[in-house]
């Protein structure tokens, strides 16, 4: 590791970590949706200090070109209402939760942090289109296949849930209907 | 003081740890929405992490590709449920989502 991806690494942690803070801390969802977009653009540059640069350049098409932007739409479909008041009693079991959350986190960190390795330099090509590309298509050809699936089956999923009536409209439509029905056995047969 | 694969670690599981305190904390569906891609961001810098401690194959890198698309396919039919809620209640505090309770 060189001093220049030393540095990269530790101002991209810090600005992801910000960030990540900021997604789960801020009362509006836009602000929220913004911290995210800081996180994911900041991680995309740890993975170019990981040799990553296909990854890096996907992260930043697909999160923050794609998911982001779909967040930000749903926030402007029902509007930034900020959270309102909690449950009751629900306090004590929140803290207890956040607090079995940080233990479990700080274990994992503080037994990690330790970890000294020493990396190999990588081969040519490592993370390269061409590199990750031709892993994909030889031996990951068959997942490659079902995530297309997954994807189509996903478009279709969500269109058919977002586009589904209520029940209310669904009672506006079947007394609309039965009004029709009347007003036209209420018509003189010509 | 040397950047090894533990720095990597540590600081996926840090952010593991606020995605998770997130979906657990907030009411906001969006919230925990947004929770929950900062956790399979997290896993995504694991798996690349150990890819390049690996580096004679791509395994890690083309899991990292699945899990982005699985992602964004959750993200699409996540938000599309948290529409067809807000259509419902007016409201999208998970707290107040009790349709499949009685």
């Amino acid at each position: 590791m060189t001093d220049a991806k030393f540095l990269l690494f530790f101002f991209c942690a810090a600005i992801a970590l910000a960030g990540a803070i900021g997604t789960i801390a801020s009362k509006l969802p836009l602000r929220a949706a913004m911290s995210l977009l800081v996180t994911i653009i900041a991680l995309a540059g740890l993975y170019l200090t990981l040799d990553a640069q296909l990854l890096a350049a996907i992260q930043v098409l697909v999160y923050a070109g794609a998911v982001v932007v779909l967040f930000v739409f749903v926030i402007m479909l029902i509007g930034p209402a900020p959270e309102t008041s909690s449950a009751p009693g629900s306090v004590v079991w929140r803290m207890l939760s956040l607090v079995g959350i940080a233990m479990i986190t700080a274990t994992f960190a503080f037994s990690f942090v330790d970890v000294a390795s020493t990396w190999v330099a990588p081969p040519a090509g490592f993370g390269t289109v061409r590199g990750v590309a031709g892993e994909m298509y030889t031996k990951a050809l068959v997942p490659f296949e079902i995530v297309a699936m997954t994807l189509t089956t996903a478009i279709v999923g969500a269109l058919a849930i977002a586009r589904s009536k209520t029940a209310s409209e669904l009672a506006e439509m079947k007394r609309r209907r039965v009004a029709e029905d009347a007003s036209a056995a209420a018509q003189p047969a010509e | 003081m040397e950047l090894g694969l533990g720095a990597y670690l540590t600081f996926a599981s840090v952010l593991f740890g606020i995605g998770a305190v997130g979906f657990l904390v907030r009411r906001n569906a969006l919230v925990q929405l947004m929770s929950i891609e900062l956790m399979l961001n997290s896993v995504n810098v694991v798996l690349v992490a150990a890819n390049r401690f690996h580096p004679d194959n791509h395994a890690g890198q083309v899991f990292a590709f699945f899990v982005i698309a699985v992602a964004a396919a959750e993200a699409a039919v996540g938000l599309a449920i948290l529409i067809a809620l807000y259509r419902l209640n007016r409201n999208i505090e998970t707290d107040r989502a009790h349709v499949l309770k009685h």
